[in-house]
């Protein structure tokens, strides 16, 4: 039996904005579920008294201090991308 | 029964570092677009976010200052939505483990009481760019020079009840945001910006569907907004409809909310830690280094200037709403051992000017120096409090020093007894019925003849003097 639904299978494809073929909606519903029902196995691992790993390294984060070392490269940036005008990145308009 | 409002407020407030969060890019305002904005800012394939230590140092500031809990490992995650402006697709944030935890702010009401509003907590995240949507041949334009600046975004517990305590809750953190310099609060760059969260129930009932309102970027519109929205659901409710729970935008213009999306697929933001950034450890002693490195805070000087200059609690308020503010009262309330008066002159005569040029203290053309030689000039009598601010005005356009401009204008109060008795002796004579009716018993025709006192001197007789004299003339 399969734990995710097509709907919801295209559903997370929307908010990843991926487009999945309806044809292939069956295969990633079955792909995705085996992994689903592999972590559910796990959750039934007793996890009492372990800590949450948030970092497969077990090392801490280091800082950087607070100095701006970055210089102007917007010529070299903008050189790659589809279109720029006064210096800004022009994109499909989005209205809110 | 009566409707309860509830209210809840996300604020982000821009950190003050000179570089971003995670890259080494400018964070100064109002450079030309995309000059400040590096290649982890641009999310280009293969950079790494490297964390900025003051942002952290920042965070932990805020976190003391309201009582909180320092996590002291807290995590960074990624919430992921899209949208031009956030140009990796995702925001880093921190979700189930922000920097600071569990804390509160105490505010004043109108009766004087003081309410405590819980601070559920306050996490670091990056700023996104900014979408620019007139004039680009129906395009919008991207800039990305704000995208990575450092926020920290401080949620409220929903506890309070009306768009005033919001609104005494917003000022109360601008201020104390400004005293530890963590954040410039200037609200109309967006610096310090908020989020209100409003629905409305009846007195102990559950709490209704909230509406949030976004980006109220002045302390007027977020009591605006507030009190609108507040109407919108009553009168919904009470219609037989019901309040969905959306994101709303406030159009000033307009006085209005109106709805932006519906929220429930926007909210889906699938927060996972950021495998780029390791757990960040804040150790005992770095809480204690900040700690050490506080400012008095706002509540501490108001309650010491009460103690010290026996100001009202009411004067100790205004007076501690910024640290120049405060600093400034000092300076000149030991320049004239008058705290009294200086208090009058900052919160009065002054206050006024720089509302009227909307300037902040710190750039008040007229210094501590200057204010306590007026009022010191006051104080010897050599001026009244009338002309004192003709002369405050006069410095303010920078006609000169204190007493250049006593000179220049003749404002140098008589309080030489001889003249003002001629003067006086002049006008008991000229008002014969009015002497006789005081002498009757019309003692509120003093007033009168005081009046007469000052328009004779033009202005510049020593009150004190002329009532003294006039007192002994009319009893004689």
């Amino acid at each position: 039996m399969s734990t995710i639904s097509e709907a919801e299978v295209q559903k997370v494809a929307h908010l990843a904005r991926l487009a999945i073929p309806e044809d292939q909606t069956t295969a990633y519903v079955s792909k995705i579920s085996s992994i689903i029902d592999l972590v559910a196995q796990m959750s039934a691992v007793n996890t009492e008294g372990v800590e949450p790993m948030a970092h497969p390294l077990d090392s801490v984060q280091r800082l950087r201090e607070d100095v701006a070392t970055e210089t102007n490269h917007r010529e070299a940036y903008q050189a790659v991308a589809p279109e720029v005008e006064d210096g800004l990145y022009l994109v499909p308009k989005v209205l809110e | 029964m009566e409707w309860e409002t509830v209210i809840g407020l996300e604020i982000h407030a821009q950190l003050s570092t000179n570089s971003k969060i995670f890259s080494g890019s400018s964070t100064a305002y109002g450079a030309e677009p995309n000059t400040q904005a590096s290649l982890v800012d641009l999310g280009m394939p293969g950079v790494l976010p490297v964390l900025n230590k003051k942002a952290v140092e920042m965070a932990i500031r805020l976190g003391l200052a309201i009582n909180a809990t320092i996590t002291p490992r807290s995590v960074f995650a990624r919430k992921n939505y899209f949208y031009p402006d956030l140009p990796k697709g995702y925001q880093i944030s921190q979700f189930e483990l922000p920097v600071v935890a569990k804390g509160h702010l105490d505010i004043e009401l109108d009766d004087g009481s003081s309410k405590r509003i819980g601070i559920t907590r306050a996490h670091l995240e990056e700023d996104a760019g900014k979408s620019l949507h007139e004039d680009f041949h129906g395009k919008t334009g991207i800039d990305l020079n704000r995208a990575g600046t450092p926020l920290l975004e401080i949620v409220s517990e929903p506890d309070m009840r009306s768009a005033k305590e919001a609104v005494a809750y917003m000022k109360k953190l601008h201020a104390l945001v400004r005293y530890l310099g963590v954040c410039d609060g200037n609200m109309q760059e967006g610096s310090f910006r908020c989020d209100a969260n409003v629905s409305v129930r009846k007195p102990g009932q559950p709490f209704g569907t909230r509406a949030e309102i976004k980006n109220l970027n002045s302390f007027r519109f977020i009591e605006r907004a507030i009190n609108y929205e507040v109407e919108r659901q009553i009168e919904l409710i009470e219609s037989g409809g019901k309040v969905v729970q959306e994101t709303r935008l406030y159009d000033p213009d307009k006085g209005e909310t109106r709805s932006m999306r519906g929220k429930e697929d926007a909210n889906d933001y699938r927060y996972f830690p950021d495998p780029d950034l390791l757990p960040v450890e804040i150790t005992p002693a770095d809480i204690e280094a900040v700690r050490a490195s506080l400012p008095e805070l706002p509540d501490a000087k108001k309650q010491r200037f009460i103690q010290t200059y026996q100001l009202g609690s009411y004067e100790a308020e205004a007076l501690t709403a910024s640290s120049e503010l405060g600093d400034y009262f000092e300076a000149v309330a030991k320049g004239t051992q008058d705290a009294k008066l200086a208090a009058n002159w900052l919160m009065g005569g002054l206050a006024a000017l720089l509302n009227k040029h909307e300037l902040e203290i710190s750039a008040s053309p007229v210094g501590t120096d200057a204010l306590t030689q007026l009022l010191n000039r006051i104080k010897d009598n050599t001026i009244s409090s009338t002309a004192a601010k003709d002369v405050l005005e006069a410095m303010w356009h920078g006609e000169g020093t204190v007493d250049a401009i006593i000179d220049q204008k003749g404002l140098k109060q008589i309080s030489d007894t001889g003249a003002i008795e001629a003067m006086i002796d002049e006008i008991i004579a000229k008002n014969p019925s009015q002497v006789a009716d005081y002498r009757s018993g019309k003692d509120k025709l003093f007033a009168f003849f005081v009046g007469q006192a000052m328009r004779a001197s033009k202005g510049k007789a020593n009150p004190n003097t002329v009532n003294d004299i006039l007192k002994q003339k009319l009893e004689g």
